[in-house]
């Protein structure tokens, strides 16, 4: 009731044990404070312990220390890869979460139904995965966690492996998108320009153990669209967030 | 359309099949000239559609007992592997008699399993599951075992339980590696039935053959041998056609390949 915040970590730290050693420290008191309707970046250099995180917070793991709050029904968790079913269709795939969460597959198809023109996919409800591109599977990846209906989205470099051109497309989309949703994202990259241009603020990490450096807030006039990279700001939030990397790095 | 696309994928397997047995039949009529050392294909043909009514009623019992010990070894390497792909433990307990029970050569312990359990049809179920029974489980086994652990990670995310990834995510991965073991344990089913039934049983093409060689029946002898090979053919085939129906995304992946 007091917080208000949707997402807060507090002190969060965690260790992994190691047999005949000292336990490997990966966070190490890590705060996170994520607004209702924002997009908030988690940018760290590779190795920094954000999938440790994002375990965390996706429930799969206790932290050894710390805590986690999360508002109702918690986060609806999107990794890396699009881990689309193969046998599934994409209407099927889609309901996934919902039908882990008790709902009859028809009830459930009919929920995420409107949800198809959205995303781009309009059509290719029947469609199997291996009969879309890079783009749309990640796009049905993301509906099957907005799908789950739940206050905040756990995205783990959700463009990662995507072609520079289609990432940039993605970006725009998603921008554009959460324009009119107004989700909570909470967005795990290493990817600066893409921190900058989608979220609201940005949690720098250092390298393990992890905890939060730098807390910006990207104040970029929304909507965000290609003028957006071009604005002198953005230019500035970038480097200003390249040279907080490069130092925690070194 | 479809047909051009068959005739142009038969037509290599049929000629050649053509042509040994036109080869068999010159070797077979001016070479050998002694049916009981080697009948040619035209006699083989004759002497067995003469004895139709004959094999026939010998192929049945062979198809049961094929049907049944196949089904039987089907559901026990479903058990078995689910078991195995639920704990570590049972994986590790059971997977060394598992490899081992492929090692036991069907001809030495066929007559065992007649002094044990009698000439019916119990002994040679249980001869057609042992011979079925490991690329079964061990196809089925390494089928869950490939499963990616990040779908587990997606799965538990959404709260999940074991049970429910085990049928929503790793069941439907390992069909087609399942497919591949099936193929292979089809093609022993009814060899596994054969063997059983020359350790001793009332009727069956096992038997059958056994007697024809007796009395130097050979024509018969390579006629109940077509009829087998052709069973063979026919459950092997039968498998692509329940893989095709039951596995329908495959046929997306081969499009984009």
């Amino acid at each position: 009731m007091t917080s208000d915040y949707l997402l807060e970590t507090t002190g969060l730290t965690h260790e992994f044990a190691r047999p005949g050693q000292s336990p490997l420290p990966v966070l190490d008191g890590l705060d996170l404070q994520v607004r209702e309707g924002e997009i908030a970046a988690v940018l760290g250099p590779s190795g920094s312990g954000k999938s440790t995180l994002l375990n965390i917070l996706a429930g799969l793991d206790t932290p050894t220390g710390g805590a986690v709050k999360v508002a109702g029904r918690g986060v609806a968790y999107m990794p890396q890869k699009d881990l689309l079913f193969p046998w599934r269709t994409i209407e099927d795939n889609a309901i996934l979460g919902l039908e882990v969460a008790g709902i009859k597959k028809k009830p459930a198809r009919e929920q995420v139904a409107p949800l198809f023109a959205e995303f781009g996919l309009d059509g290719f409800q029947y469609a199997y995965p291996a009969q879309l591109s890079g783009g749309m599977r990640q796009r049905a990846a993301l509906l099957r966690t907005v799908a789950m209906n739940r206050p905040v989205l756990l995205l783990d470099e959700p463009f990662g492996a995507l072609d520079s051109l289609t990432r940039t497309q993605m970006q725009l989309w998603l921008a554009d998108t959460w324009q009119r949703h107004g989700w909570t994202i909470v967005l795990v990259t290493h990817d600066i320009r893409e921190a900058v241009f989608l979220a609201d603020s940005v949690h720098v990490l250092s390298p393990r153990p992890a905890r939060v450096v730098k807390r910006l807030e990207i104040d970029l006039p929304r909507p965000r669209t290609t003028d957006t990279f071009a604005l002198p700001e953005f230019t500035k939030l970038e480097r200003e967030l390249l040279d907080t990397l490069l130092n925690v790095s070194s | 359309m479809r047909l051009n696309r068959l005739i142009r994928m038969l037509w290599p397997p049929v000629l050649l099949a053509v042509v040994l047995i036109a080869g068999w039949q010159l070797v077979a009529e001016y070479g050998i000239k002694n049916p009981e050392v080697l009948p040619s294909p035209s006699q083989v043909v004759s002497a067995g559609w003469g004895q139709r009514r004959a094999i026939a009623h010998n192929a049945w019992p062979t198809l049961r007992e094929t049907e049944l010990g196949f089904a039987f070894s089907f559901a026990l390497s479903w058990l078995i592997a689910g078991a195995m792909d639920f704990s570590a433990t049972v994986r590790r307990a059971v997977y060394p008699l598992l490899v081992t029970s492929q090692t036991i050569p069907i001809i030495a312990i066929a007559p065992l399993f007649v002094v044990m359990f009698g000439f019916g049809i119990g002994p040679k179920i249980l001869l057609v599951a042992l011979a079925t029974f490991f690329p079964l489980a061990a196809s089925l086994a390494a089928g869950f075992a490939n499963a990616d652990a990040d779908a587990d990670r997606l799965m538990r995310s959404m709260g999940a339980s074991r049970w429910r990834i085990f049928w929503t995510m790793r069941v439907p991965g390992a069909l087609p590696f399942f497919f591949t073991g099936l193929r292979v344990a089809i093609t022993y089913a009814i060899g596994g039935a054969i063997f059983a039934e020359y350790a001793g049983a009332e009727s069956g093409l096992g038997i059958y053959l056994q007697q024809m060689q007796q009395v130097f029946r050979t024509d018969l002898v390579f006629a109940t041998v077509a009829v087998i090979a052709v069973g063979s053919i026919m459950l092997f085939a039968l498998t692509y056609l329940l893989e095709r129906w039951l596995t329908p995304w495959r046929r997306h992946e081969a499009e984009k390949r």
